[in-house]
């Protein structure tokens, strides 16, 4: 106990904490968190879309090595899946990848893995009569996806996809293992260079990661709400 | 790529594969003392967010949403850097005299993942009709022992699905511990990758220790919905 906590080193250095040395040299801080997370999240939008239809297409040659990627994927820690891009990356393109592109693609793999299970629970949520209709009306398979299922489906995901979007911005933290400075790698450098304030410097950004994810926490909630009731008339 | 040279033999013998199945040990020892811990602080959290003292209730409340919504990785750091200006002095020295990494990832890990138990067993409770703890009650159980006899065992059953899948993400989440230096697989692995440039092998040995932990536990938890759930419907 004894000591006192001395905010101060937060005031002293906010700005670098919300968005590095930004406008005179690359962004960082809340800034580079938010980037990683909503760039991250548009991809593995599509990348669960994709990989979700692909998981309940009948032919067994695409399903089986599909579903076999997402549970491996799903079956891995996220800072392994990090790590495995960060060398594979590099070798397999040929030439140098930056470390926060590195990041994004981990992020997206891993990312596309989950959301794919709610893709796949929110079209096999749609009832099997609508896909029959859309059928005998003369649809082909593609079509009754495009313009009949995923329309009404993705409706009922979107509180599960905002809850992932809340866990891609805490996972956005592991950025730091590889040297990216977003929010969390901020805090470490401002604590080495500090020294003597490490419980301001990480209750802060507990706080801040904290503000920003129970928004998005409480959106879903009540968009959860929202379409439930909709959903009922 | 092309010009990568295979050596399996890296990590299947000799030092380096010592190294690795140290960290194999100590990810399974920083998961299972987490796992219990985490459920025995969820079980609490849990009972107190049913509370009907609402101090109480609103104290479980803030634990939960504030640790779920918070990155593990700054609950990690909070405890291993920061932890020493707020917790008492005689709780410093006993962490200072034991492996402190290996107690700040505990902590971390234990109050993170009891914030997501926590609520598994709230949801699994509240799927108990109400009449259950009426009837309770008016046989004469306090609220504590309707709890402890009525409602638990049954909710425990439900939860026991979605609590196996914490524990599951409990020990992937455990390689987070390598950044405060604790050295399970996700260290150890790394360890052999820049002592050796066989990166892949290395990787692939750890991927593989958490695929066969991940599909284990899976197994469990199918086996489990089978043969337990289908034998209480059938009851």
């Amino acid at each position: 106990m004894g000591e006192f906590l001395n905010f101060q080193v937060i005031a002293d250095n906010f700005v670098y904490f919300m968005i590095g040395r930004f406008p005179h040299g690359p962004l960082g801080g809340l800034g580079l968190t938010i980037y990683l997370a909503v760039v991250s999240c548009i991809l593995s939008f599509f990348g669960g879309l994709i990989l979700g239809i692909l998981s309940i297409v009948k032919n067994p040659v695409i399903r089986y090595p599909v579903v076999l990627f997402i549970n491996t994927v799903r079956g891995m820690p996220l800072l392994m899946v990090i790590f495995w891009m960060y060398f594979l990356m590099p070798a397999l393109m040929g030439k140098t990848v930056p470390e926060s592109r590195t990041v994004i693609a981990g992020l997206t793999l891993f990312t596309s893995a989950y959301m794919s299970q709610i893709v796949r629970a929110g079209i096999e949520g749609i009832p099997k009569g609508q896909t029959e209709a859309g059928i005998s009306t003369g649809l082909k398979h593609w079509q009754v996806m495009l313009y009949i299922v995923l329309p009404q489906g993705l409706r009922n995901m979107i509180p599960s996809f905002v809850n992932q979007f809340v866990s891609l911005i805490k996972d956005t933290s592991l950025a730091f293992i590889v040297g990216v400075s977003e929010l969390t790698h901020v805090a470490t450098q401002i604590n080495n260079r500090t020294m003597a304030y490490p419980t301001e410097i990480f209750i802060f950004i507990a706080f801040v990661y904290f503000v920003l994810c129970y928004a998005f926490t409480s959106l879903s909630r009540w968009l959860e709400r929202r379409l439930a009731w909709r959903k009922a008339i | 790529m092309l010009s990568y040279q295979f050596d399996w033999s890296v990590v299947t013998s000799g030092k380096y594969f010592e190294w690795l199945v140290s960290g194999i040990k100590v990810t399974l020892q920083l998961s299972a003392v987490s796992i219990v811990l985490a459920f025995l602080v969820g079980l609490l959290i849990a009972v107190m967010r049913m509370s009907h003292v609402k101090p109480v209730r609103w104290f479980a409340h803030a634990y939960l949403e504030f640790f779920r919504n918070t990155p593990l990785l700054v609950q990690i750091f909070f405890w291993y850097f920061g932890s020493y200006k707020i917790l008492p002095q005689a709780v410093n020295d006993w962490l200072n005299a034991t492996n402190f990494e290996f107690a700040a990832a505990v902590i971390a890990l234990t109050i993170y993942t009891s914030a997501f138990i926590a609520e598994d067993i709230r949801s699994g409770v509240l799927s108990i009709p109400k009449e259950q703890m009426e009837a309770a009650r008016s046989a004469g159980f306090s609220y504590l022992r309707s709890m402890q006899y009525i409602i638990l065992p049954q909710a425990v059953r439900i939860t026991v699905p979605p609590l196996v899948n914490q524990f599951l993400n409990l020990a992937k989440n455990s390689s987070l511990a390598m950044s405060i230096g604790v050295m399970e697989i996700t260290y150890q692995a790394r360890q052999v990758e820049s002592y050796t440039f066989k990166g892949f092998e290395a990787f692939t040995a750890a991927t593989l220790v958490y695929l066969v932990i991940s599909v284990a536990i899976t197994a469990l938890v199918h086996l489990y919905n089978t043969r337990v759930l289908n034998l209480q419907r059938a009851a």
